[in-house]
C-alpha cells in the first residue's frame, strides 16, 4: 500500500464546486444581454465608454496588487464585472477617458484601499461614477442620448416626453417626470395630461429599448432576466432585491405617483439586481438582507421626491453600504437552541 | 399511526452534496472473516477509556470482556474472535495518535464464551435490568460518535423521555450500511428499537429515515403496522441526521443550547445500535461486530460488510476487492465528518461506520493560506445552528477568544456545512474546531488556577490559626 501518500486533512472532505470566478462569470453572463443590446442600441460612443471602465478597472486592481506585492488576481474576474457594472451606470456619450478614470478610481479607491476582494465597504463600481460624477457634472448630463436620435417611435405622446426631457436638459425620463409632476414647471401645464397616462406612455420603451438612461437602462426586461438568472443558480438570494423594489413601489404608490414607472425608469433596477446584492457591500445574514433592502427603498424614495437629484439609486446604495457594518451586528441569524425555558431547565 | 411528514421547521440551512450512495446501496450485508489477528483499542467511545483485563498469553472466546472501566461513562469491550492475546501495547487508532489494544491471534473457530446467554424475554425486565444489560453488551452509539448507549438510557428523573427517535437519515453521503439494516433487518431493528422505548419509558416512537430511501421507508413502513411505532420520511439534506437538527425537524423542539436530547424529552439512537441492541437480547450477542461500508471511486468493489471489530482496514479493503489505484485519502466515516487516515493499518471500531478512499481527483482542493472571505453569505445561510461561520473563522484565526464566546461558538455542531459550500475554500469548521479546543483549554487552565488559588487560601487560612 502507498503509505506516507496519504493526504491527511479534516472534514468535510469533499467541497461543493463553487467557487469566486465562477460566481463572476455568472454575473457577467447574467449582464451580457443587456450589455450587447445597449451597444446595438448606443453604438460605438457605448463602446468607448465600456471599454475604458474595463480597462480602468482591470489596471487599478493590478497595479495596486503589484504595488503592494500581492499576488495578482485579475483571474477571478471581479475587476472585470466592476468595470462592467461601472461602464452600466454611465451615459452612453461620456467621454471615454471619464469613463477610463472612473474605472481606475472604482479598484483604487473602492476596493484596494480597503484591502481588497471582500473588504470593502462601499460597492466599488459606484464609487468609481460617484467620482466621475461628482467631477464631471457637465459630461454626466450632457452625455444622455436624445431619442431623436435613435430614432424611437414618433407618435404626440413621444413628443410630449421628449418635450419635458429636453427641459431637463437631456437627463433621463425621471428627471423629466419630476417636471412632469411638478404642476410649477411643467410645460404640460397644470391639469393637462393626467398623471397616470403619461407615466404609462413610458412603459413600453423603459422596458424594451429605453433611449433617455444610462447605458445599462437601456431595457428593464433584460435586467429582470438577469435578475432571475441569478436568483435560479443562487448567485444571489432574491431577499434584498425584492424588498428593494418593494418599498420604493409601495412608498410611491402611498404617495400618488405611478409606482410601475418609478420601477421601471432610472437605474432602480440595475441597483437592486446588480449593485445592492454585491456580497461584499450587503449583509450577511438573510434577515439583514430583507432590513437592508427595506432602508435602500426608504432612502431611493426620500432621494427621488425631496432632493433635486434623480440620482436617488446610487446615493442610497452608498448610504446603506455604510450601515451594513451596524445591520450585521444587530442583525443575525436565529440560533438554533435559543429557548427561554428549555435553556434554564438545563441551567437548574 | 403511519407517516408523519418531515417538514422543515424552524431549522433551516443544510447542503446538498452529491449522495454517492449508488456505489453500494444495491449490495446486500456481506459477513467477512477477521483477519488472523485482530487489533482491539481500548478506546472506542466518548468518555473513559477502558483497562484491559486480559494480559499477553490469555485465551479468549468470542465475547469475552477484554476492556473495562468502572466510570459510568463507558462500556466494557469484547473479543470479537477465539484466540490467543499476543500482546497489549499501544496500536494506531483511527481517531487518531496511539491506544492501549490488545492483539488477539485469530484461532478462527469462532467459538463463543459460554456465560453469554440470552437474557430472560425483555419484556419481562425492568427498565433498570435493560440497561444493565444494554451497558454489559458494550453498546455504543453506531452512528459514529460513539456514545455509551446506556448512559443514553438513563436519563434523570427530572427529564421524563416521551418520545424515542430511531435514526435512519443517514446523511452523510457515501455510507448505506443503517440502510441496508432497515432493508434486511427491518424485524430486528424495531425489536432494538422497541427495547430502548421500554428502558427509557417513551410512548411514542419514530423511525426517521431520508426520502431518498423509499425502499426503507417501505420496508419500516410494513413493519411497524400495529406497532404504534410511525415512520418519519425527511427531506434529504446534510446533516438531517445530527440529532439537534432531527428533533426540530421531527418535534419542533429545539434542544437548548449546552443541552441533551433528554433535556426535550427525546432519545434518539442509530439504526445499527437498535440492530445491536435487538442482537443482544435475542442471541445474547455482545458488540463485537459492526457493519462498514466500504466504498470511494478507487475502491474495485464497493460493499456493505458485516465486520469483526478490531479488523484492519486494509483487510476490509482486501475482502472488497482492494483499490484499482493507489487512493489519494482514506477516510473513515463520511466525507463531510469523517476522519482521514494516515495508515491502512488501523483497526475497524465500534464508531466505524464506512471506509471511504477518494481518488487523488476527488481529493484535491487548495486552500488559502490566509482564510478569505467574499462576504457572500453561503456560510451563513446552510448553517443549521444559526450561528456565523465566517465571524467565528476570522475570529478563531486572530484569537479573539471573547468575541468567539459571544458569538456562541460552543453551539458549532462541526457539520462542515460552512466549509463545503464557500466559495473562497476558507477552511471555516477548521478554524472553528481550533478555536473551540484552545477555548476548552483555556476553560480548563482558568478552573485549575482557581482551585489553585483556592486551596493556597485554605492553606495559609489554616496556618494562620496554627500559628
Ligand atoms: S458553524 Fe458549525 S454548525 Fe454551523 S455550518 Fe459550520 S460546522 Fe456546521
Ligand atoms: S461562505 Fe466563505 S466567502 Fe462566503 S461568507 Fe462564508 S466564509 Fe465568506
Amino acid at each position: 500500500m502507498d503509505e506516507g501518500k496519504l493526504i491527511i486533512s479534516t472534514s468535510p472532505h469533499v467541497r461543493d464546486p463553487i467557487n469566486t470566478r465562477r460566481i463572476m462569470c455568472h454575473v457577467i453572463a447574467a449582464l451580457a444581454p443587456v450589455t450587447v443590446y445597449a451597444l446595438v442600441i448606443h453604438g460605438l460612443s457605448a463602446l468607448w465608454v465600456l471599454l475604458a471602465s474595463i480597462a480602468g478597472a482591470m489596471l487599478g486592481d493590478f497595479s495596486m496588487q503589484k504595488g503592494r506585492r500581492l499576488p495578482v488576481t485579475l483571474d477571478d474576474c471581479s475587476a472585470l464585472l466592476t468595470g462592467l457594472l461601472l461602464a452600466l451606470t454611465m451615459p452612453p456619450k461620456l467621454p471615454w477617458w471619464v469613463a477610463g478614470v472612473a474605472g481606475l478610481a472604482a479598484t483604487v479607491l473602492g476596493k484596494q484601499m480597503f484591502g481588497g476582494l471582500g473588504h470593502n465597504i462601499f460597492n466599488p463600481a459606484l464609487v468609481g461614477r460617484a467620482v466621475a460624477f461628482v467631477s464631471w457634472p457637465g459630461y454626466f448630463a450632457a452625455g444622455y442620448a436624445k431619442s431623436a436620435a435613435i430614432g424611437i417611435a414618433n407618435t404626440a405622446a413621444h413628443k410630449t416626453i421628449q418635450a419635458a426631457v429636453d427641459v431637463a436638459s437631456g437627463a433621463s425620463p425621471l428627471a423629466a417626470m419630476k417636471i412632469v409632476y411638478d404642476p410649477s414647471t411643467s410645460p404640460i401645464g397644470p391639469g393637462g395630461v393626467p398623471r397616470g397616462i403619461v407615466a404609462s406612455t413610458y412603459y413600453k420603451p423603459l422596458l424594451l429599448a429605453n433611449p433617455w438612461g444610462c447605458i445599462g437602462e437601456v431595457s428593464a426586461l433584460l435586467l429582470i432576466l438577469g435578475g432571475i438568472y441569478l436568483v435560479a443558480t443562487r448567485v444571489i438570494g432574491w431577499r434584498i432585491t425584492v424588498f428593494y423594489v418593494g418599498t420604493v413601489a409601495a412608498l410611491t404608490a402611498i404617495t400618488g405617483r405611478d409606482p410601475l414607472f418609478y420601477i421601471l425608469a432610472g437605474g432602480l433596477l440595475i441597483g437592486a439586481v446588480f449593485m445592492a446584492t454585491d456580497y461584499t457591500t450587503s449583509p450577511l445574514a438573510r434577515r439583514g438582507k430583507i432590513v437592508y433592502g427595506i432602508g435602500l427603498g426608504v432612502v431611493t424614495w426620500l432621494l427621488r421626491f425631496w432632493s433635486n437629484n434623480p440620482e436617488g439609486v446610487m446615493f442610497a446604495i452608498l448610504f446603506m453600504n455604510a450601515l451594513v457594518p451596524l445591520i450585521d451586528r444587530y442583525i443575525m441569524p436565529r440560533r438554533y437552541g435559543r429557548v427561554k425555558e428549555a435553556e434554564e431547565a438545563v441551567r437548574t | 399511526m403511519g407517516r408523519t411528514s418531515g417538514l422543515l421547521y424552524r431549522i433551516r440551512g443544510g447542503v446538498h452534496p452529491p449522495s454517492s450512495k449508488d456505489l453500494t446501496a444495491e449490495k446486500q450485508i456481506r459477513r467477512i472473516e477477521a483477519p488472523a489477528t485482530v487489533t482491539i483499542p481500548m478506546r472506542q467511545h466518548i468518555g473513559a477509556p477502558c483497562t484491559p483485563r486480559v494480559k499477553k498469553g490469555d485465551e479468549v472466546l468470542v465475547g469475552t470482556v477484554i476492556g473495562d472501566s468502572e466510570a459510568f461513562v463507558s462500556a466494557p469491550i469484547h473479543s470479537s474472535v477465539s484466540g490467543k492475546v499476543v500482546q497489549v501495547a499501544p496500536q494506531p487508532h483511527p481517531a487518531g495518535g496511539e491506544v492501549l489494544a490488545a492483539i488477539i491471534e485469530n484461532d478462527g473457530e469462532y467459538r463463543r464464551d459460554p456465560s453469554l446467554a440470552p437474557p430472560s424475554p425483555w419484556e419481562d425486565m425492568q427498565p433498570e435490568e435493560i440497561r444493565k444489560e444494554v451497558r454489559s453488551a458494550g453498546m455504543v452509539g453506531l452512528g459514529g460518535a460513539a456514545f455509551p448507549t446506556h448512559v443514553k438510557l438513563s436519563p434523570p428523573r427530572e427529564y421524563p423521555i416521551d418520545t424515542v427517535i430511531l435514526n435512519g437519515a443517514e446523511c452523510e453521503p457515501f455510507l448505506t450500511s443503517d440502510y441496508r439494516l432497515l432493508l434486511e433487518e427491518p424485524d430486528a431493528v424495531l425489536e432494538g428499537m422497541r427495547i430502548i422505548m421500554r428502558a427509557v419509558g417513551a410512548r411514542r416512537g419514530i423511525v426517521a429515515v431520508e426520502d431518498n430511501k423509499p425502499k426503507a421507508i417501505k420496508a419500516m413502513e410494513t413493519c411497524v403496522r400495529g406497532s404504534g411505532i410511525e415512520v418519519a420520511s425527511l427531506r434529504t439534506r446534510y446533516p438531517q441526521g445530527a440529532e439537534k437538527v432531527l428533533i426540530a425537524n421531527l418535534l419542533h423542539r429545539e434542544v437548548p443550547s449546552g443541552g441533551l436530547p433528554m433535556h426535550v424529552g427525546v432519545v434518539v439512537n442509530n439504526v445499527g445500535t437498535a440492530y445491536a441492541i435487538a442482537r443482544r437480547f435475542s442471541e445474547g450477542m455482545p458488540l463485537v461486530e459492526r457493519v462498514v461500508t466500504v466504498t470511494g471511486s478507487v475502491v474495485r468493489e464497493p460493499s456493505n460488510l458485516m465486520v469483526p471489530l478490531g479488523t484492519g482496514f486494509s483487510h476490509a479493503v482486501e475482502a472488497c476487492g482492494g483499490f484499482t489505484e493507489p487512493p489519494a485519502k482514506v477516510i473513515m466515516g463520511g466525507p463531510m465528518m469523517g476522519l482521514a487516515q494516515y495508515t491502512l493499518e488501523v483497526p475497524v471500531v465500534k464508531g466505524t461506520s464506512g471506509i471511504l478512499a477518494l481518488s487523488w481527483k476527488e481529493a484535491r482542493y487548495s486552500e488559502p493560506a490566509e482564510p478569505v472571505c467574499i462576504r457572500c453569505g453561503r456560510c451563513v445561510d446552510v448553517c443549521p445552528m444559526g450561528l456565523i461561520p465566517t465571524y467565528l473563522g476570522t475570529y478563531a484565526h486572530n484569537e479573539k477568544w471573547d468575541l468567539l464566546q459571544r458569538l456562541h461558538i460552543e453551539d458549532c455542531i462541526e457539520c462542515g456545512c460552512c466549509t463545503y459550500t464557500c466559495p473562497t475554500k476558507n477552511p471555516l469548521v477548521q478554524l472553528i474546531k481550533t478555536g473551540k479546543a484552545e477555548l476548552a483549554r483555556r476553560r480548563q487552565h482558568a478552573e485549575r488556577r482557581e482551585s489553585e488559588n483556592r486551596a493556597a487560601a485554605e492553606k495559609s487560612e489554616g496556618a494562620g490559626k496554627d500559628g
